[in-house]
């Protein structure tokens, strides 16, 4: 292992790929953070730039350092305007947007940073250790175990169901799985609940709704009622993060960046459900009085999907490197990369080309490396976004919502059911009805059915809920995850109605 | 009846025709090589609705007692708001939606950003129109020539 460090240092170490790996963060941050243009698309559109470089590290090492900025530039653009342009930066605006909201959004940036840090180094070094023998544990998840997963994922729900809101938790959560039907699914192409309308056929578009549900309401909301976005100027230059806040922040970062890694090695999981995971997690694990403040601006809220997603990445490169299987949109795009660089991914990869294995791990640690040193000093900047007067401010935040929903799908009609589903989303708002479940439950619900309807397929019947070991202990665990929180809520209030009676 | 039930009572309607759909129009042209699948397209559909009708029905009814918290914004005073703005910027993007084909990008979009700025009550067109018209073009740019995502710079009858 040491030799091939060695081999993958000296590849990374030459001038030309520092220069890739700073231009690739470049790149991808600024890119990243206008919402509707996720990694996976602009990894998709530096292609032909990696290609005509001809040689595969130095292509690797930029699509690399692409990756990882545009994953922190996707970060931004949720925490400062809650406007998440990709599926996995959702779960940071959770509480990232509040710590903007409270003026703390340099803060918030510097938080994000670090931990996507960490999450992407750790990860790193697990991929180095664990890449041969976990892509053997990869394999051993069948789709049952993904609907497993799915539904643990779908128990982040739980933090949104405030005080005796979990109805209204849940019935969000329905209408996000009810939209996720709409359109073709996979396995049985029929159109269904098209209403026959043509546009409709593919389904809602992602950033369409993500767009729809956090940014539109948000913007309206300012429009309804001025608030100065910014805070007080002085805290919007309180960026350093107390030794306190440091001691809470690390142990979460450390579980998630493991957590999340493990996850992100499943085929198909990725990102996403490692940052909802990490998010619900966190907060089931947090002390009762930390976990009033998930959803209102903890620090824990927001470093936890943020490590468990930049470590998912890293994750998601163990069966791209070790078995040729790409487990998201985004490696199957560099597993593409690389078949045109003439570098086949697969279990000969490490024998046949070590030196691209390990560059392709040391474009990462340097890529995480370099976007730290970049953006650190750019924090202040970029939280300057919110200083923007706010007669220029809100129609661009409508563009740039109204532009990711067109650049994804290229068509007016979905901008015409963004305006109406943001109409809708700002209705729910008043009534108090939580959004994000909404958003959860249309992401995982695609994923869901098919994993569901493939396992019943396989099994002809619900068998596999009991026959299969690892898919029952999941349900249990998701279950747990749902049921814990309301009854230690009940015995705490029973607790606190007994003291009164005692006194 | 508070906004909520009302909202609830919606989708109580919404899960009632959706539900509809799925139990007894759906299966209907189900060809019979899928009728010996062990899931149906309408499985998945038949247990949402279900559990959408029975949490509807449980906020509409009232069983669960919330905590009244302080809104950020109530929406029985919506006139105490800037509610014509608001309208209005959802009119103006519904225009610019129905106009980004016909008109193309770079006049739609400088037209947008104006009137969005306009309709919040800036008045400064020294500062507007710049900032409108190089924003539109630094975007179109980005995505056209350098991203080459095609979008219609000039309406139709310029070739755009």
């Amino acid at each position: 292992m040491l030799e091939g460090l060695l081999i993958g240092l000296q590849t990374a170490f030459s001038l030309q790929n520092l220069l890739m790996v700073i231009a690739g963060c470049l790149i991808g941050t600024f890119i990243g953070m206008l919402p509707g243009l996720g990694p996976m698309s602009i990894i998709a559109i530096m292609i032909p730039v990696a290609i005509s470089m001809g040689d595969p590290s130095a292509a690797l090492i930029l699509l690399a350092g692409v990756y990882y900025g545009a994953i922190f530039g996707g970060s931004t653009s949720s925490i400062l305007l809650n406007a998440p342009g990709v599926a996995g930066t959702v779960a940071s605006s959770f509480d990232g947007y509040p710590m903007a909201r409270q003026g703390k959004a340099g803060k918030a940036l510097t938080i994000a940073a670090i931990a996507s840090f960490a999450g992407g180094t750790i990860g790193a070094v697990l991929l180095m250790i664990f890449a041969p023998a976990l892509s053997s544990v990869a394999l051993l998840f069948h789709s049952a175990e993904y609907f497993a997963l799915m539904v643990v994922g779908l128990s982040a729900i739980a933090a949104f169901a405030g005080t005796g809101q979990v109805a209204k938790a849940i019935i969000m959560t329905v209408m996000g799985l009810i939209m996720a039907t709409v359109g073709e699914g996979a396995l049985f192409n029929l159109p269904r609940f098209t209403m026959g309308i043509m546009d409709l056929q593919s389904g809602f578009g992602f950033i369409t709704l993500a767009m729809a549900m956090f940014a539109l309401p948000e913007a309206l909301f300012l429009v309804l009622k001025p608030k100065n976005l910014q805070g007080d100027d002085d805290a919007i230059k309180d960026l350093r993060i107390s030794r306190a806040e440091a001691k809470a922040i690390s142990p979460v970062i450390g579980r998630q960046s493991i957590q999340g890694f493990f996850i992100g090695v499943l085929p198909g999981a990725g990102a996403t459900i490692a940052s909802f995971l990490g998010y619900a997690v966190e907060r089931n694990i947090a002390p009762k009085a930390e976990q009033e403040e998930f959803g209102k601006g903890s620090i824990k809220g927001l470093a936890a999907p943020e490590a468990a997603n930049n470590a998912a990445c890293t994750g998601s490169f163990v069966p791209l490197l070790t078995l040729g299987i790409p487990g998201s949109g985004t490696t199957a795009i560099l597993l593409g990369a690389l078949i045109a660089l003439n570098v086949t991914p697969g279990p000969r990869l490490m024998i046949d080309e070590p030196q691209i294995f390990w560059a392709v791990i040391m474009s990462m640690f340097i890529g995480n490396l370099v976007l730290l040193i970049l953006n650190l000093p750019l924090i202040p900047y970029i939280a300057k976004v919110l200083a923007v007067p706010r007669n220029y401010l809100i129609p661009f935040i409508l563009f740039f919502t109204l532009m990711g929903a067109y650049i994804g799908q290229n068509n007016a009609t979905e901008l015409l059911i963004l305006v109406g589903f943001g109409i809708c989303a700002t209705a729910l708002k008043f009534a108090d009805y939580p959004l994000a479940p909404l958003l959860i439950g249309f992401i995982l619900g695609g994923m869901m059915e098919d994993n569901f309807a493939r396992s019943m397929q396989l099994y002809d019947g619900i068998a596999f809920v009991w026959e299969r070991p690892m898919t029952l202990g999941l349900l249990v665990i998701a279950a747990l995850l749902v049921l814990l929180p309301s009854f230690r809520a009940r015995r705490a209030k029973a607790r606190a109605a007994g003291v009164a009676d005692g006194d | 009846m508070a906004l909520d039930r009302w909202i609830a009572l919606v989708l109580l309607g919404i899960c009632l025709t959706y539900g509809y759909a799925a139990w007894f129009t759906m299966d209907g042209g189900l060809p019979p090589f899928m009728q010996r699948n062990p899931i149906w397209p309408s499985t998945f559909p038949k247990v949402l609705s279900i559990l959408g009708i029975i949490t509807t029905t449980i906020i509409l009814l009232g069983f669960e007692k919330g905590e009244l918290k302080e809104a950020d914004i109530d929406y029985r005073k919506l006139g105490e708001y800037h509610l014509g703005q608001a309208l209005m910027l959802l009119a103006l993007m519904v225009v610019y939606a129905l106009c980004l084909r016909p008109v193309g990008f770079l006049i739609s979009t400088s037209a947008f950003l104006i009137f969005g700025s306009f309709i919040l009550g800036e008045r400064k067109w020294h500062v507007m129109l710049p900032v409108a018209l190089i924003a539109t073009g630094a975007v179109w740019y980005l995505v056209q020539e350098v991203l080459g995502i095609y979008m219609r710079p000039l309406p139709g009858i310029f070739g755009g």
